[in-house]
C-alpha cells in the first residue's frame, strides 16, 4: 500500500488519511483564492486617476490683500485673507463638523456654516459649535514678485501668516 | 351559455399537455391538491400551506410586515421604470429627474410613487420591528429571523440613503457629503471606506455612479436574498407570531 509506505517515511501522519489531506489542500486553495479575489476586488474599486480640482492654485498678488481683505475661492473652497499688520493667510472653507461649505458674513465679520450653524472667526477659531476643530490653515507661498500659490492639500500651523 | 363555454375553455387549457407539463397536480379541489399548489411552486413554497384564521386578522400583526413587503414590490416596479429615463452622470442626472417630473408622461406619478413607497417602507419596517418586540415574537425559535430582519432594516436604510443622492440636487449633494463625512469618523476604516464609497475624495460623478450601482443592483439583490430567507423562516418557525396567548400564564412574567 502506498499509504503505508508514506506513513513509514513520516510523510503522512497516522491520524490523517489521504482524503483528509486532500480536503485540507482543497479548502486551503479555496481560502487563498477567496482572499485573493477579495483583495483584487478592493484594488479594482480604488480609482487610480481622479478628475478632481488640483490642490495647487494661484491666488493673485500679495498686494491685492491689504489688512481685512477676505476673498472666497469657490472652486477651491478656500478663503484668502489679508492679515492684521500685513501678510496673507489661507483658510479652508470646509466646515470641520461634517464637510459643508461655509460662507463669510461680512456684516457680522464671521464665517458661518449653513448646515448645522457652526461659526468661526476670521482666524478660523470656533466661535459657535457644533464644529469640533478650527478651520485648517493652508499653505501659501509667494514668489519674488509676490504672486501667491495656495496648496489646499497642505495644512500649516494655526496662526502662521505669510509675510514678505 | 357563455359560462359553460368559459368552463370548457378552462378545462381544455387544464387538460392540455403544455399546462400539464407545467402544473402537475389537478385543480385545487382537494386538500392534497391545495397543498400541492403551494409545495410545487417555487415562489409560493416559502409560504405555509395552511395558516390559522386568527393570524390573518388586522389586530394580530397590524399587517406591518406585509405593508413593508408591498411597498418594496412597488419600489422594484417603479424603480425599474424610472431607470429607463435616468442617466447616472453629471449634470444629466438632475436634468433627467426634472424631465421625469415635467416632461415624461406619468413620470411625476411614478417618481412620487417611488419616493412615498420608500418612506412607507422605512416607516413600516420600523413599526414592524417595534410590533415584533412588544409581541415578544423575537423569542425562540424566531431569534434567527430577528437577526435577518435587522439585516433587512439595514439594507432598507442603505437603499434609502443611496437613492437620496440620485436626483443630484442640492439636498442630495449635501446629504451625501454630510453622511459620508460621518462614515469617515469610523475608527481605522473610516477614511478608506469613504474613499471607496465615493470613488474619490469629494462627492463627484464617481460617487453618483457608485451609489447608482449600489442602489439599483447590489443592494436590491442582497435585499431579495435576505427577504426570501426572512419569509421562508416564518413558515419554518410556525407562522407569524401575534400577541402572546396569555401573558400572565407565561413563565417569568410578573
Amino acid at each position: 500500500m502506498p499509504e503505508d509506505r508514506a506513513k513509514s517515511r513520516g510523510l503522512l501522519s497516522e491520524e490523517e488519511t489521504r482524503r483528509d489531506f486532500l480536503t485540507r489542500i482543497g479548502v486551503g486553495a479555496c481560502v487563498v483564492t477567496g482572499v485573493g479575489a477579495a483583495f483584487t476586488l478592493l484594488d479594482y474599486m480604488e480609482p487610480k486617476v481622479l478628475f478632481e480640482p488640483p490642490t495647487l492654485f494661484r491666488a493673485g498678488n500679495l498686494n491685492d490683500f491689504p489688512e481685512g481683505t477676505v476673498r472666497f475661492n469657490e472652486e477651491q473652497k478656500t478663503y484668502i485673507l489679508g492679515a492684521a499688520g500685513g501678510g496673507v493667510y489661507a483658510l479652508s472653507a470646509v466646515c470641520t463638523h461634517l464637510g459643508c461649505i461655509t460662507r463669510y458674513l461680512s456684516s457680522e465679520g464671521v464665517i458661518a456654516c449653513p448646515c448645522h450653524g457652526s461659526r468661526f472667526d476670521l482666524e478660523g477659531n470656533v466661535v459657535h459649535g457644533p464644529a469640533p476643530h478650527p478651520l485648517p490653515w493652508l499653505e501659501v507661498k509667494a514668489d519674488a514678485s509676490g504672486n501667491l500659490l495656495v496648496d489646499t492639500g497642505r495644512t500649516i500651523p494655526h496662526g502662521k501668516v505669510l509675510k514678505v | 351559455m357563455s359560462g359553460t363555454a368559459l368552463a370548457n375553455l378552462a378545462d381544455w387549457i387544464r387538460d392540455s399537455s403544455v399546462y400539464r407539463s407545467i402544473v402537475r397536480h389537478g385543480s385545487a379541489d382537494t386538500n392534497r391538491n391545495r397543498s400541492l399548489v403551494i409545495f410545487e411552486n417555487l415562489f409560493l413554497h416559502v409560504h405555509p400551506v395552511k395558516v390559522r384564521e386568527k393570524t390573518l386578522r388586522f389586530t394580530h400583526t397590524f399587517w406591518l410586515g406585509g405593508i413593508t413587503l408591498v411597498s418594496s414590490i412597488i419600489l422594484f416596479a417603479t424603480g425599474i421604470l424610472l431607470m429607463f429615463y435616468y442617466h447616472p452622470s453629471v449634470p444629466q442626472a438632475y436634468i433627467d429627474m426634472k424631465e421625469l417630473q415635467f416632461v415624461v408622461d406619468n413620470g411625476v406619478w411614478l417618481r412620487n410613487l417611488h419616493r412615498w413607497s420608500a418612506h412607507l417602507m422605512v416607516f413600516g419596517s420600523f413599526l414592524h420591528l417595534i410590533r415584533v418586540f412588544y409581541h415578544r415574537a423575537y423569542r425562540p425559535p424566531r431569534q434567527f429571523n430577528w437577526v435577518i430582519g435587522v439585516v433587512l432594516l439595514l439594507l432598507t436604510l442603505l437603499l434609502s440613503y443611496t437613492g437620496y443622492l440620485l436626483p443630484w440636487d442640492q439636498l442630495a449633494f449635501w446629504g451625501v457629503s454630510v453622511g459620508t463625512n460621518m462614515a469617515k469618523e469610523a475608527p481605522l476604516i473610516g477614511k478608506p471606506l469613504r474613499f471607496l464609497l465615493l470613488g474619490g475624495n469629494i462627492v463627484s460623478e464617481n460617487a453618483l455612479l457608485r451609489f447608482y450601482v449600489l442602489h439599483c443592483v447590489v443592494l436590491p439583490v442582497a435585499f431579495i436574498l435576505f427577504l426570501s430567507v426572512h419569509i421562508w423562516r416564518i413558515r419554518k418557525d410556525g407562522g407569524v407570531q401575534g400577541p402572546p396567548e396569555d401573558p400572565s400564564a407565561e413563565k417569568g412574567a410578573p
